[in-house]
């Protein structure tokens, strides 16, 4: 427990990669309800894949069945080529598979990196006399959070001190040290202002140079766009399609994603009348 | 929490200044309460200065510090005992009842009562964690249970409301020697609970501050979702701060038991509220997540400085009451306007 492996740096891995995870034709019932139908993609690592979609639309189910939070009711769900189930959030973590979620993991009032270790302290010591290696954990911290190019202050600042988007980056460089395989991030830059979505869009970037696989799930075409490799997008539970980079461009991924006619629509309704 | 060591010289974290992250600790305020507290009968009291004095004014502060300890780890981890008063009353008697009513040897009642109030601590943790009902409700029960206890089965073995005779059974005074003597320091005689004390307070702050299990106090009360969802054990680590508390009440209702060798029924009542005031003028939080086991030790400090200082200065022991509540009051503003210094210093 007390020293976790890093993940290794891979530089930039090929486009073309045997996908890490992957979804075949997946669907979540909720009693009558269906949540999630026949949504297919994979991600490969050194990739980004966005999941789009509106409230609603099936992002959340998606997710949580990668994370193992639900279960998957139909298709098939493969990780490195084998179908899997996942019984609940920890056998994803054995799998290499961090959720970071939109209601962050981290307690306000402790330290940077107490928060960045915690439920996995580094410890020197034997029985009784076994303590935390604090030198340990802030060198670490600041390195990794360094790493990912996270300039800290101090490390033993409270992270509610923090602002939205250096916490989410403190939770992905969490993620990556503890050896995460795949990064699911969960709307990571909805409640972000401009400039703070670009810093968490530039950490998603850095994990998915360090070989990561990357699930990034947002409302926001936008932000999806410079950095995923893959699109899916998701309404109403169902797959609209998932594209590569090269098959789709912003202006198209943004009329799908609003629904095409019905922004025309609602652009028309909104139109004032020409003054007389 | 702790200051930075050797970390890289940035420049943001220049102009902090030395007293602005004093203030970011929990503890500061205690410690300047204690100053002024002693300041104020020192200059009025050549007793209270004297060292006979100082060893009396120890003497309460100890076995309140041994209690706030605890109490103040429980608190730091989100959560409350109301009935930790009342079960150093429920030890008391039952080691009262097992030597000086069945003649039992003091190491073997000792050890019973050591068990019965691990129990409690246990039936207190395990009914919050489970229920997920505020632990305020639930040890609240639990106080009300053990205060119709303690009386009613005091009553129906003694036919009084007090346990006595507790010299009389065997191994008392070694028993004695350890938990309840006194040692002489420069020709002054000290209670042997204030060493006691001293070393519960450094093995807590070790804990709190060096630990795993500290650091899980702090998230189980700044943020149980939080603690769970990384894999710190939240519900182990309340249960376990709620036998501490009750270990906590064995080691007091051990130490008054062998010390005044007869217990009353309603040793204890009313003395849970006392622990969490030390708590909160140490620097503890109500909302959990924060604090410090050395600022429960200096809120105890201030309350035996108080309760020995009125009764030096001649006063009438009523306005007790008064100061702690005022105590009470000002230690809760100056912590609010701490940690709200320690949050903007930070920035």
């Amino acid at each position: 427990m007390s020293e976790t492996a890093q993940a290794d740096p891979v530089p930039a891995a090929a486009p073309e990669a045997a996908p890490l995870l992957e979804v075949r034709d997946i669907g979540k019932y909720f009693g009558s309800v269906i949540a999630l139908q026949g949504v297919s993609t994979q991600v490969a690592p050194g990739q980004v894949c966005c999941v789009l979609g509106d409230n609603g639309a099936g992002k959340s189910t998606l997710i949580k069945i990668l994370s193992g939070v639900h279960q998957q009711d139909t298709g098939e769900y493969l990780i490195d080529g084998e179908p899997i189930r996942l019984a609940n959030p920890r056998a994803a973590l054995d799998r290499g598979i961090a959720t970071v979620y939109q209601d962050l993991a981290m307690v306000p009032l402790m330290p940077i990196w107490r928060n960045f270790f915690l439920g996995s302290e580094p410890t020197k010591g034997r029985g009784p006399l076994r303590r935390l290696d604090v030198a340990k954990a802030r060198d670490i911290t600041r390195r990794e959070l360094a790493g990912m190019g996270i300039d800290i202050r101090d490390p033993d600042q409270p992270v509610g001190t923090l602002s939205g988007g250096e916490r989410q980056s403190v939770a992905i460089a969490r993620a990556v040290h503890f050896g995460a395989r795949v990064l699911i991030l969960d709307e990571p830059t909805s409640a972000l202002g401009v400039k703070q979505a670009g810093v968490v869009l530039r950490y998603i970037a850095q994990a998915r140079d360090r070989g990561l696989a990357v699930v990034f799930i947002t409302h926001n075409p936008h932000h999806a766009y410079p950095v995923g490799d893959r699109f899916v997008l998701l309404k109403r539970g169902r797959s609209l399609g998932d594209f590569a980079k090269s098959e789709v461009g912003l202006p198209e991924l943004t009329r799908l994603m609003a629904g095409g006619a019905e922004l025309e629509e609602l652009s028309h309704e909104l139109e004032r009348e020409p003054q007389a | 929490m702790a200051t930075a060591t050797a970390a890289p010289v940035d420049e943001r974290i220049k102009n902090l200044g030395v007293t602005r992250q004093l203030l970011a600790r929990p503890e500061i305020g205690a410690l300047l309460g204690a100053v002024v507290v002693f300041a104020f009968f020192a200059v009025q009291s050549s007793v209270f200065r004297s060292g006979a004095g100082v060893a009396n004014w120890l003497d309460p502060a100890s076995t309140l510090g041994i209690m706030a300890i605890p109490v103040a780890l429980l608190m730091i981890g989100g959560e409350f005992d109301l009935s930790a008063g009342v079960m150093v009353g429920t030890v008391g008697l039952t080691i009262g009842l097992l030597t000086g009513q069945y003649g039992m040897n003091t190491w073997g009642a000792l050890v019973i009562a050591l068990a019965l109030a691990l129990a409690l601590g246990f039936f207190n943790g395990y009914l919050v964690v489970r229920t997920k009902l505020p632990s305020f409700i639930i040890t609240l029960g639990t106080f009300l249970m053990l205060q119709g206890l303690n009386l009613g089965v005091t009553k129906a073995v003694t036919d009084t409301v007090q346990a006595d005779a507790i010299d009389t059974a065997p191994a008392y005074r070694p028993a004695y020697d350890i938990f309840a003597s006194t040692v002489s320091v420069g020709g002054v005689e000290f209670r042997v609970t204030i060493l006691w004390w001293i070393a519960l307070t450094a093995l807590a702050t070790w804990v709190l501050l060096r630990t795993r299990f500290g650091n899980w106090i702090f998230s189980v009360g700044g943020n149980v979702q939080a603690a769970r969802s990384v894999g710190v054990p939240a519900a182990r680590t309340k249960v376990v701060l709620f036998m501490t508390t009750a270990a906590g009440a064995w080691l007091v209702g051990t130490m008054s038991a062998l010390r005044l060798t007869s217990i009353q029924a309603n040793t204890g009542i009313g003395e849970e509220l006392i622990y969490i005031v030390a708590a909160v003028i140490g620097g503890c939080l109500l909302t959990g997540g924060f604090g410090s086991a050395v600022g429960a030790s200096l809120g105890a400090l201030i309350f035996g400085m108080v309760q020995q200082g009125i009764v030096y200065l001649g006063w009438d022991s009523d306005w007790f009451k008064f100061f702690l509540g005022a105590m009470l009051l000002l230690a809760v503003f100056t912590n609010q306007f701490v940690r709200r210094l320690a949050e903007e210093s930070r920035r």
